[in-house]
């Protein structure tokens, strides 16, 4: 059988088009973007990237009742986006399978918060599978087309950020097509309104009580008897470091389909072993199942509600033994993630920090401006609230208006900016809004949106204008400045904050690291004209430091982009050859 | 045979991704269960990254603790020493002796420490020092960094030098070939 070494999320991607999936919609967010991002590979799937999580699950959610096969994939905080839909296709069930990905990031490796998604399957009564790496990966979601169909359910496969973006082994077969089902009209089904939501939400109720059953005999919920002194019940990326850590001084039981749970085959399992671990990332999902139905566990009072589980923690806590390490007496300071050199958004937060404004900030790239030594944000919430909590804060306080602004991606507007924007409008507050331009997706890794002009396989397309959208909206007052002109960033955005009105100013120029996007030569330092008043140090660009007094330039990372330039008073810094 | 385990330590953007990739596919390609993890989205922008590789008869979990790893090969030197704790007692480091100024350095707020190869050395650990920036740019291209410094680890490993090249044929593309293996001679027969 061909085998390749596949990140979680390819796996994900294969296993769709093994499965004959077709239709295949998403908004990126880490860690589950390359799900697909791979897809898109397949030309016998439609993959697209929508404008937000619930445009997407809504997508897939017609295609499935259309009669097609259908995905869509988001983050933890996506399915918040998308949870609108997510409540409601439960009642309405498929017509063909649909599937949902959605990626969970224990200890918040790229997140803002580190919600734990099984919920969301138990609040809306989908059922949910785990898998534990990649094979799994390929595997639960081709499973999870046939459990959608046998049981007439959306179904999620829920992975977290060790499984999405860890590699291993693959095996692969063909793709089996599944041809469109007819579409047959039945508003009993399909049009949610009282008087049928009732009699679906019956329906709903059986299904569960049938998958249940179900997961009482089901294959992936596996049970490994070794020593029964310790038995461990686990599931997802969990499973593997208990299987490390303890080996075959355990027995385990690991449950495949985290939602809904069995109960037989968990009294049984614990009943043969003297201690019971649970051992779950995140909240007590199964521990509380467990404790429900009266099995004596043990659980978080000996682990953590925080962060990620490791090998090595479950061999602390469970047979008290540590590694010991190597260690040096050196003081290592941190390196947390920067702006890149040659960021557009560089520039701006340096205009913003000179009129010493307060920042509504967004998600995405430019988040990072809220560390020095920019350090230009003052709040971050969530997709498309800088705008929606800069129009609050003005309303608070009216005066607000001159001293404030929000910021926000191209991405992230059209996500959820725009309906926040049209709030600022109709409502009037003097609101600033600045949209960072730069051309792509960033923090994801680059992928195109609605404002690109490309579609994901890299297809033209039509592009949202920003400035005639805008201006659709009612802001009268639509600017475009480009922030690598440090000066007349400053100004436009002094004009804009004294503004009687509501506007919006477009901070317009590609990420640097496009690969369109041609570099100057790195400027370099004459070493005797730098007097050493580290100016350029303000901007916080990773390719400038000090040495000996002297500030000198990265040749490995400098682009060219002449922003410190601007603010070297002697001249010292010189263009490139 | 029992599992060995391979972290490869950096700042983000300078091509650690490729490596591990690289490594992987060589270590599949002569049998062993095989788990590469790594890390995605925000750290990647100029912050410490780090990936593990696990290989043996059976890997299950795909990442690596403190006191753990057989070998590191780590991108910059900073990176060497904040890592080095997952080392296991006498294994190998391979430090590129680039240094990168994290902000914190930069913005004055803290110091790039003196001395890290001599402490790593101290501590315990072997050290191979190299400079992969200098041989790289040998090769024709700063960021070849990376498979440079895959070269010097292909010498402490066990695997052919045939099988290292054709993961490199099979990660790079064709256009950087040339260079790429250029680059992993040089680091091949560093010494």
């Amino acid at each position: 059988m061909n085998k390749k070494l596949m990140l979680g999320n390819e796996a994900v991607a294969r296993g769709l088009y093994e499965a004959g999936c077709r239709v295949v919609s998403s908004y990126p967010g880490t860690p589950s973007t390359e799900m697909t991002e791979f897809a898109a590979l397949y030309k016998e799937m439609s993959c697209e990237w929508a404008p937000n999580e619930k445009v997407a699950m809504e997508t897939a959610a017609g295609a499935s009742i259309a009669g097609a096969r259908s995905f869509c994939a988001m983050k933890h905080v996506g399915l918040n986006v998308a949870a609108d839909p997510l409540f409601t296709v439960s009642y309405t069930g498929v017509n063909a399978g649909m599937v949902i990905a959605v990626a969970d990031d224990p200890g918040m490796h790229s997140s803002q918060n580190e919600q734990d998604s099984r919920h969301y399957a138990k609040a809306s009564k989908i059922m949910m599978l785990e898998p534990s790496d990649s094979e799994e990966c390929l595997r639960f979601t081709k499973l999870a087309y046939e459990l959608s169909e046998q049981f007439d359910t959306p179904v999620i496969v829920r992975v977290t950020t060790r499984v999405a973006h860890s590699r291993s082994s693959v095996p692969m077969t063909e793709r089996i097509e599944a041809p469109l089902r007819p579409y047959e009209k039945n508003p009993g089904k399909y049009v949610m309104m009282p008087g049928m939501a009732k009699v679906r939400h019956v329906v709903v109720e059986e299904r569960i009580q049938k998958q249940i059953a179900w997961a009482e005999t089901a294959p992936i919920n596996t049970v490994e008897y070794n020593s029964t002194k310790i038995g461990v019940i686990t599931s997802g990326i969990s499973y593997q470091y208990a299987r490390e850590a303890l080996g075959t001084n355990a027995s385990y039981l690991k449950l495949g389909c985290v939602y809904p749970l069995p109960v037989e085959v968990i009294q049984d399992f614990a009943a043969k072993c003297e201690k019971v671990y649970v051992l779950e990332e995140l909240d007590p999902f199964i521990e509380e199942h467990c404790r429900q139905h009266g099995i004596a566990v043990i659980g978080k009072e000996a682990f953590t509600l925080q962060g990620e589980y490791s090998q090595s923690l479950i061999a602390k806590v469970i047979l008290g033994t540590a590694a010991t390490s190597l260690e040096t007496d050196l003081q290592i300071p941190a390196r947390p993630p920067v702006l890149c050199a040659g960021c557009p958004h560089r520039g701006l937060y340096y205009a913003l920090s000179k009129l010493k404004v307060m920042v509504s900030g967004d998600i995405g790239c430019y988040t990072l401006g809220a560390l020095p030594p920019l350090a230009m944000m003052d709040t971050c919430i969530c997709m498309g609230a800088s705008i929606s909590a800069l129009h609050g804060r003005n309303k608070a306080n009216p005066e607000n208006a001159s001293r404030s602004v929000a910021v926000i991606g191209d991405s992230t507007f059209i996500h959820s900016g725009v309906t926040s924007l049209i709030n600022v409008a109709y409502n009037q507050t003097n609101s600033t809004v600045i949209v960072l331009d730069n051309s792509i997706t960033g923090m994801t890794g680059h992928q195109q949106n609605p404002t690109t002009g490309k579609t994901i396989t890299g297809d033209p397309t039509t592009a949202v204008s920003l400035e005639k959208l805008c201006e659709a909206i009612g802001i009268r007052r639509v600017r475009v400045v480009d922030p690598y002109q440090l000066a007349e960033t400053e100004r436009v955005i002094r004009e804009e904050l004294a503004a009687e009105e509501p506007s919006v100013i477009i901070s317009r120029r590609p990420c640097a690291l496009l690969k369109y996007v041609k570099h100057n030569p790195p400027l370099t330092v004459n070493q005797e004209k730098c007097v050493g008043c580290k100016m350029c140090m303000k901007i916080g660009c990773p390719a400038i430091s000090m040495k000996d007094g002297k500030s000198q330039i990265d040749f490995t990372q400098c682009v060219g982009c002449g922003v410190c330039q601007q603010l070297c008073k002697p001249n010292a810094i010189e263009e490139g050859k | 045979m029992s599992v060995k385990s391979i972290m490869i330590v950096g700042v983000g953007g300078q091509g650690t991704l490729l490596a591990s990739r690289l490594l992987g596919s060589a270590l599949l390609s002569q049998g062993y269960d095989v788990k590469v993890s790594e890390v995605h989205g925000m750290s990647q922008r100029g912050g410490s990254v780090v990936t593990y590789v696990k290989y043996g008869d059976k890997v299950f979990s795909p990442i690596i603790e403190k006191g753990e790893a057989d070998l590191i090969l780590s991108f910059e030197q900073l990176e060497a020493a904040r890592w080095l704790p997952y080392l296991k007692k006498e294994g190998h480091i391979i430090v590129n002796t680039q240094q990168i100024d994290p902000m914190p350095v930069i913005t004055g707020a803290a110091v790039y420490p003196e001395g890290v190869l001599e402490a790593i050395e101290q501590a315990g650990a072997a050290v191979v020092p190299v400079d992969a920036l200098g041989l790289a740019v040998e090769a024709g291209s700063p960021k070849a960094v990376n498979v440079v410094l895959i070269g010097v680890m292909a010498q402490k490993m066990e695997l052919s030098k045939e099988t290292w090249l054709k993961a490199v044929e099979e990660n790079v593309p064709p256009k950087f070939l040339e260079l790429n293996k250029k680059a992993f001679h040089l680091g091949y027969s560093h010494c």
